[in-house]
């Protein structure tokens, strides 16, 4: 809050396409678009919320921004170097600036390895400390998301769904990392140990100086946790905005329909709330519809979104969106205002590329 | 462990934990434990047995031939005499080690190309028709072409009987690691996918590391299996080979051989035929259970049950 903060992670136009192949020859017929065009920044320290429904690209993204996934196009710098291009062994030395925390914690542990040896791995991959020095760091870790020191040579399945998250989180802080994707971390966890899992982030951004993009789809958990939201729908941010902007105030239809599926606590507003209920299915990734993706289903869709995809620029400080229901309206104020903020998005791709 | 441990002497608590683990799983498993006292048993009685026993195993004594069970001759002779004991003897050492060693080259071949199949996508094709081709391949006529082709050579590398050993174990392994390739290229598939795998890919753990590390150990089990069963399949393919003529030469005993020799005399003498063959069996069984119980020893999540 008080330097002037950089941007620890820049994605500019990050594409990622899956092959199809199909036919007699098994000849690449196609794309899955899982990833098609995205662009975010993540400042340093802060929190970026990146939520959407099921298969609309928010995990594949995420793994895209470490590289996990060989990208279509596109860059993302972390730290100011672009990953994209790195060499494997480039890659491998870059790795401890970036880690993951993955969604499954019973999934993304060796179910042979003790949790010493889990948390250990990162250590032993990028460090060549004595082994008491290593073991003396793994407890370090295991006090800092709170694992008592005895578990350390016990096994993944001896332990409960929050205390394997635990250890996922501990494997990714291992080498003091500055960027951490945490690919719905809370997810597979039932509701009272998703508090503690989400408390132990935050804390552990406190004490760290930790950049996170968490990946959610439970609206408000991110309301809680993240400082900027970005909305992915079909492969690409249709919205991003300051936690406060995007739930007050959603430009985008697909946004004011996924915060209003969002049950409320208070039984009164939830029963006179306005339900957007959206029709149809997401179409498949694979062939999205012409112009705007969200044309198929949008509630109030224009002739205009079936032609030309909707441009993704800034309606107010820090608050972005792409749909031309929200030209239309610019168009009707001035219009030498509404012009250079036309083309912005256009130099600010152009800067990246 | 007590606090103190987890205090003061932690640091020298986990490197030697794993196997100990392994060792205490394995020291309850019955049958592993049987196993295993059977299977040193045998290997003590064919390594050590030809040094104490009086009798030799080459050594023909036509007028004691066909002799029945007696002191002299504890499992009798053979039509020309041979001590049957001393032939079971030195027999089990060359079957032991032809088992064992053409297990080991099979294995090691079926999980490297298995492993780079399954892991490395751009090689899978080759390798798994490769693996196709020789499971195509009829195992007789190529060991006879090998057989052919190579005896004189290996011969005078390593000596004649030495010269067959190396022969025959590297004709069972080569013709038999296919099964293997397939199942661990099935597995490695699966768990190349897995979460962790992903996990140590983020972390920036190079292929090979992750190969050794999380993959490999993963497909133990089904490995142990076939591992196990190869044993008793390479013994078995020896007594073939042996049979045919293509492998040692006619005196030199080995299990397979005494059984296909017993078979001649089966109506008068069945025990001839029936105790090489129980030998086998016992040898195959016992090492099944030892692999049996390895594997569960292995497996942490089986463990402590």
């Amino acid at each position: 809050m008080t330097a002037p903060r950089r941007n620890l992670v820049e994605v500019s136009d990050l594409k990622l396409h899956f092959p199809v192949y199909g036919g007699l020859l098994r000849r690449q017929v196609g794309n899955v678009k899982a990833v098609d065009g995205v662009s975010f920044d993540i400042i340093e320290g802060e929190t970026l919320g990146l939520v959407g429904e099921s298969g609309c690209g928010k995990s594949t993204c995420g793994r895209a921004v470490l590289r996990l996934y060989e990208l279509s196009g596109g860059a993302v710098r972390i730290d100011g170097e672009d990953i994209a291009t790195l060499s494997q062994e480039q890659l491998r030395r870059k790795r401890p600036t970036m880690q993951m925390v993955f969604q499954d914690p019973q999934a993304s542990l060796n179910p042979r390895m003790t949790v010493a040896a889990i948390i250990g791995e990162p250590l032993d991959e990028h460090t060549d400390w004595s082994r008491a020095r290593k073991l003396e760091r793994i407890y370090e870790l295991m006090d800092a998301v709170g694992l008592n020191r005895d578990f350390a040579n016990r096994y993944p399945h001896a332990f409960s769904g929050g205390q394997r998250q635990r250890i996922g989180i501990a494997r990714a802080l291992a080498l003091n990392p500055k960027f951490i994707v945490c690919d719905e971390p809370i997810a597979a966890l039932d509701v009272s140990i998703q508090a503690q899992v989400v408390n132990l982030l935050e804390e552990l951004q406190e004490r760290f100086g930790l950049t996170y993009l968490f990946i959610s789809h439970d609206l408000g958990m991110v309301r809680h946790i993240a400082d900027r939201v970005a909305v992915m729908y079909l492969g690409r941010i249709v919205e991003l905005a300051p936690v406060s902007a995007l739930y007050d105030t959603p430009l985008h239809p697909y946004t004011q329909a996924l915060l209003s599926a969002v049950p409320e606590p208070d039984p009164w507003t939830e029963t006179r709330k306005e339900r957007i209920v959206l029709k149809g299915d997401v179409p498949s990734p694979s062939n999205p519809p012409q112009g705007c993706n969200f044309c198929t289903r949008c509630p109030r869709v224009m002739d205009i979104c079936r032609r030309i995809d909707p441009p993704y620029r800034e309606h107010a400080p820090g608050h972005f969106a792409a749909c031309h229901l929200l030209d239309e309206t610019r168009t009707d104020q001035p219009k030498d205002g509404a012009r250079p903020e036309q083309d912005q998005p256009h130099i600010h791709q152009g800067e990246d590329a | 462990m007590t606090d103190r441990a987890t205090d003061t002497a932690a640091p020298f608590r986990p490197p030697r934990n794993q196997w100990w683990d392994v060792w205490d799983q394995f020291k309850i498993h019955r049958g592993a434990l049987a196993g295993m006292v059977v299977f040193v048993a045998i290997v003590l009685f064919c390594v050590v047995g030809p040094w104490l026993w009086i009798h030799d195993a080459g050594f023909i004594d036509i007028r004691a031939r066909n002799q029945g069970m007696s002191w002299s001759h504890p499992l009798g002779t053979d039509q020309l005499g041979r001590d049957m004991l001393a032939r079971m003897m030195m027999g089990g050492r060359v079957s032991l080690a032809v088992g064992l060693a053409a297990m080991v080259l099979s294995v090691l071949m079926g999980t490297l190309i298995g492993v780079l199949a399954g892991y490395f996508r751009r090689i899978d094709g080759p390798l798994m028709r490769m693996t196709d081709l020789f499971l195509a391949l009829p195992l007789l006529p190529l060991l006879l072409v090998m057989s052919m082709l190579l005896r004189e050579r290996l011969s005078t590398l390593f000596g004649i009987e030495m010269g067959m050993f190396v022969m025959i174990v590297t004709a069972i392994g080569v013709t038999s690691w296919m099964q293997t390739a397939r199942i661990v290229r099935g597995d490695v598939l699966a768990l190349k996918e897995r979460e962790y795998v992903l996990a140590a890919r983020s972390i920036g753990t190079p292929p090979r590391r992750v190969i050794g590390r999380h993959v490999l150990p993963n497909v133990l089990s089904p490995v142990m299996v076939s591992a196990t069963l190869m044993i008793a399949t390479a013994i078995i393919t020896e007594s073939a080979l042996s049979f045919l003529g293509l492998g040692f030469p006619p005196d030199f005993p080995t299990w397979g051989r005494l059984v296909s020799d017993g078979i001649d005399y089966l109506q008068q003498h069945p025990s001839r035929a029936i105790l090489p063959g129980l030998f086998i069996s016992l040898t195959v069984l016992s090492v099944n259970y030892i692999g049996d119980g390895l594997r569960d020893a292995l497996d942490p999540r089986i463990r402590g049950r």
